[in-house]
């Protein structure tokens, strides 16, 4: 819309041997006393390491040095200047980071095809912890304290028609935690839909495994009440030529907070991450996401858009991509776009792009947040269209480019329809 | 029958030396039917009249009126002035990301009539005025003028121009820009649009170059904000052959000067 900048990164065959250990002629790339853990640790025996971030007095400068465990104990109790906690209004938390979750998670109401799985399990169950490994505080203590996780799966080469729905309703204002695992086998095809509603104070892990030749589709629904308060970790692991797109759409609550993850595990995989949020007066939609191209030949391409209006309504969006060493041949674009409709309201937006090997296809950042444009509403307006339609218009146009992805007929229905109970509260 | 009548305008607008007066006190009474060409070097305030008219916010009037049949179009906000039956076809029109050209012709059209256009005669309308104007089909999928090269955009224009049926059309330089094909085309739509008998055309224009395809019954040379000369077609013959360098003797080579140095700013 306005003063969009565009970096492309191509960065020539690095050297032999760094000189320093940790630099490179493009400077400082790993903490060295990162390095012998740089890998993502995750799964498997990884399940009972932890890895801490750049470690005493080293500051975790880049996203590889992100301290990562199972255990709560492990993180600090927060003071809001972590650097992945610097935007977010910790008093609002409501208990997320200080308290035990006990109160009751949103209820889990899963409408599925039969040729998928549905299950409850306990804490022991092997497939916990297959994808995910909490990279906050906040996800470490859901993790420590859920009591059953829902575990859907998509059997090997199963095509499913039709979406898996999966509705989460909020019991209440008592802090909980909740804990969803997806697993897209091999060579399935497969629509899940999160749908959050209701009020809940919860810090949810979702774990999304998506094995080899899959091809899973996660649609993150935030349409809470008022009230609600949500701190989501979905993180997904990609086997050897997945395709994973996930939508993250974040309409309603007090505080939302998601924080999507992509890990690629071996060539070939592909991810699209897409997001849509639209904050009002006093709301705050953070989205904080991690592509780790950790092997080669993947793909990966980010486009998050949000709009905002209204006194103090804040979105916050970090888009944190790594390309280690080991990426060879990685090919990713990440974009973010803000849209602010009125005075007093405010969009932090952060693209942040690593790269350790100049052997990639291609790697570009992109940030822009503009002001809903005089030039264009002055053209609007001269063929006719009054003020109002003509700010509807071109909120709608911004966001539909997001909506057109989701593909699922009834919710591209429903959201637009959400979008414009949002825009008719501009009026107010 | 209309009549687009302006009186004694004077316009400014506020520039980071103060204010600047653009028009000073033009006059000027367009009727259906009629076809005005306004010409004049750069900065001498062609533009402003069109915006102005149009009701953009960056152009104050000090003083004077401009009246569409005793309506008072000053008074009027800028959609509303559309809805009256004013169009103006813009030197440098917008890109409006995230907002399809069918969407867009569509939610004006039905703003100006009041009414949504029947679905099926619109489709074929659309289609037809964009087959005479050389516009791919594929042009209503896109954005309001995303992408678009000079020439698409100005097509475009004429395009609404001929599917929203103004009283009044004002072309604000739609010919830069133009090769000679693209200028036939764009000519051949604002004829089109005209000479369905219900329209009145103000033509502005640095070149001469179009009125070989759009007759003027009236043309009137602007300098420096105000008409310095009123003629029949026959005086934009001379200024083809003169161009305007007579008028920077009569009015001073420094106000033509100041005059393309503002339009430069």
């Amino acid at each position: 819309m306005t003063d969009i900048t565009t970096e492309k990164a191509r960065i020539g065959a690095p050297s032999a041997q760094p000189f320093i250990n940790g630099f490179t002629e493009e400077g400082e790339s790993l903490s060295p006393l990162n390095a012998a853990e740089s890998k993502a640790p995750l799964a498997g025996e990884a399940v009972k390491r932890h890895s801490h971030g750049g470690g005493v007095g080293v500051p975790d400068s880049s996203r590889a040095g992100r301290l990562t465990s199972y255990k709560l104990a492990d993180f600090k109790p927060l003071t809001g200047m972590e650097e992945d906690w610097r935007f977010t209004p910790l008093k609002r938390l409501r208990g997320l980071h200080t308290e035990v979750l006990t109160g009751a998670a949103p209820a889990v109401s899963v409408t599925a095809p039969d040729s998928v799985k549905v299950e409850t399990v306990g804490r022991d169950d092997r497939r916990i912890g297959s994808a995910a490994i909490p990279e906050d505080r906040v996800s470490a203590n859901a993790w420590e304290n859920f009591t059953e996780a829902t575990v859907i799966t998509v059997p090997s080469e199963v095509q499913v028609d039709g979406e898996v729905s999966v509705l989460l309703t909020g019991q209440g204002t008592d802090a909980s935690a909740q804990h969803v695992v997806i697993v897209a086998e091999k060579f399935s095809k497969s629509v899940v839909v999160l749908d959050h509603q209701g009020t809940a104070v919860v810090s949810e892990n979702i774990e999304i495994l998506v094995e080899d030749g899959a091809q899973l589709t996660v649609i993150s629904l935030q349409e809470w009440n008022d009230d609600a308060v949500h701190a989501s970790s979905q993180q997904a692991k990609l086997g050897r030529d997945a395709k994973f797109k996930h939508i993250v759409v974040s309409l309603g609550g007090d505080l939302v907070r998601v924080t999507p993850s992509a890990r690629f595990t071996a060539p070939g995989a592909e991810v699209e991450l897409f997001g849509l949020y639209f904050a009002d007066a006093g709301q705050h939609l953070e989205q904080r996401l991690f592509v780790d191209h950790a092997v080669a030949n993947c793909k990966s391409n980010v486009l998050y858009k949000g709009a905002l209006q209204g006194r103090n309504a804040h979105t916050v969006w970090v888009g944190d991509v790594l390309i280690r060493k080991e990426a060879e041949g990685t090919d990713t674009y990440e974009a973010n776009r803000n849209l602010v409709l009125t005075d007093g309201a405010r969009a932090d937006s952060v693209p942040n792009l690593e790269i350790e090997t100049g052997l990639i296809a291609g790697a570009g950042h992109a940030s822009a947040t503009g002001r809903f444009d005089d030039q264009h509403l002055f053209y609007l307006m001269a063929r006719g269209i009054p003020e109002e339609v003509a700010r509807r218009l071109v909120v709608r146009g911004f966001l539909n480019e997001i909506i057109q992805k989701i593909n699922v007929p009834a919710i591209e229905e429903r959201l637009t329809e959400a979008v414009e109970r949002e825009l008719a509260a501009t009026n107010h | 029958m209309s009549t687009l009548e302006i009186k004694d305008l004077h316009v400014s607008i506020d520039t980071e030396q103060g204010t600047k007066e653009i028009l000073k006190g033009v006059s000027l009474t367009i009727r259906t039917g009629e076809t005005h060409a306004i010409m004049g070097p750069n900065g001498s305030g062609k533009s402003t009249l069109a915006s102005t008219i149009a009701g953009h916010p960056r152009y104050k009037v000090t003083s004077g009126t401009i009246t569409l049949d005793g309506e008072d179009v000053l008074a009027m906000s800028v959609d509303e002035r559309a809805r009256a039956g004013l169009f103006l076809a813009m030197q440098y029109p917008v890109e409006v990301p995230g907002v399809s050209m069918t969407n867009f012709l569509r939610t004006a059209k039905t703003a100006i009539d009041g009414e949504a256009p029947k679905l099926r005669t619109w489709t074929k309308d659309v289609k037809a005025a964009m087959a005479q104007l050389r516009i791919d089909a594929d042009f209503t999928q896109r954005n309001v003028n995303e992408g678009f090269s000079g020439g698409e955009k100005k097509r475009v224009e004429i395009l609404q121009l001929e599917l929203f049926k103004p009283k009044f059309a004002i072309l604000d330089e739609t010919d830069s820009g133009l090769d000679v094909d693209a200028l036939k085309v764009v000519s051949e739509g604002v004829n089109r649009a005209h000479g369905e008998g219900n329209m009145g055309t103000l033509l502005i224009t640095h070149y001469t170059r179009i009125l070989r395809y759009i007759k003027p019954d009236f043309v009137h040379v602007f300098v420096d904000g105000q008409v310095v000369e009123e003629g029949g077609p026959e005086l934009a013959d001379r200024l083809e052959d003169e161009g305007y360098d007579r008028y920077a003797t009569g009015a001073g080579a420094a106000t033509i000067a100041a005059a393309s140095a503002a339009a430069q700013a």
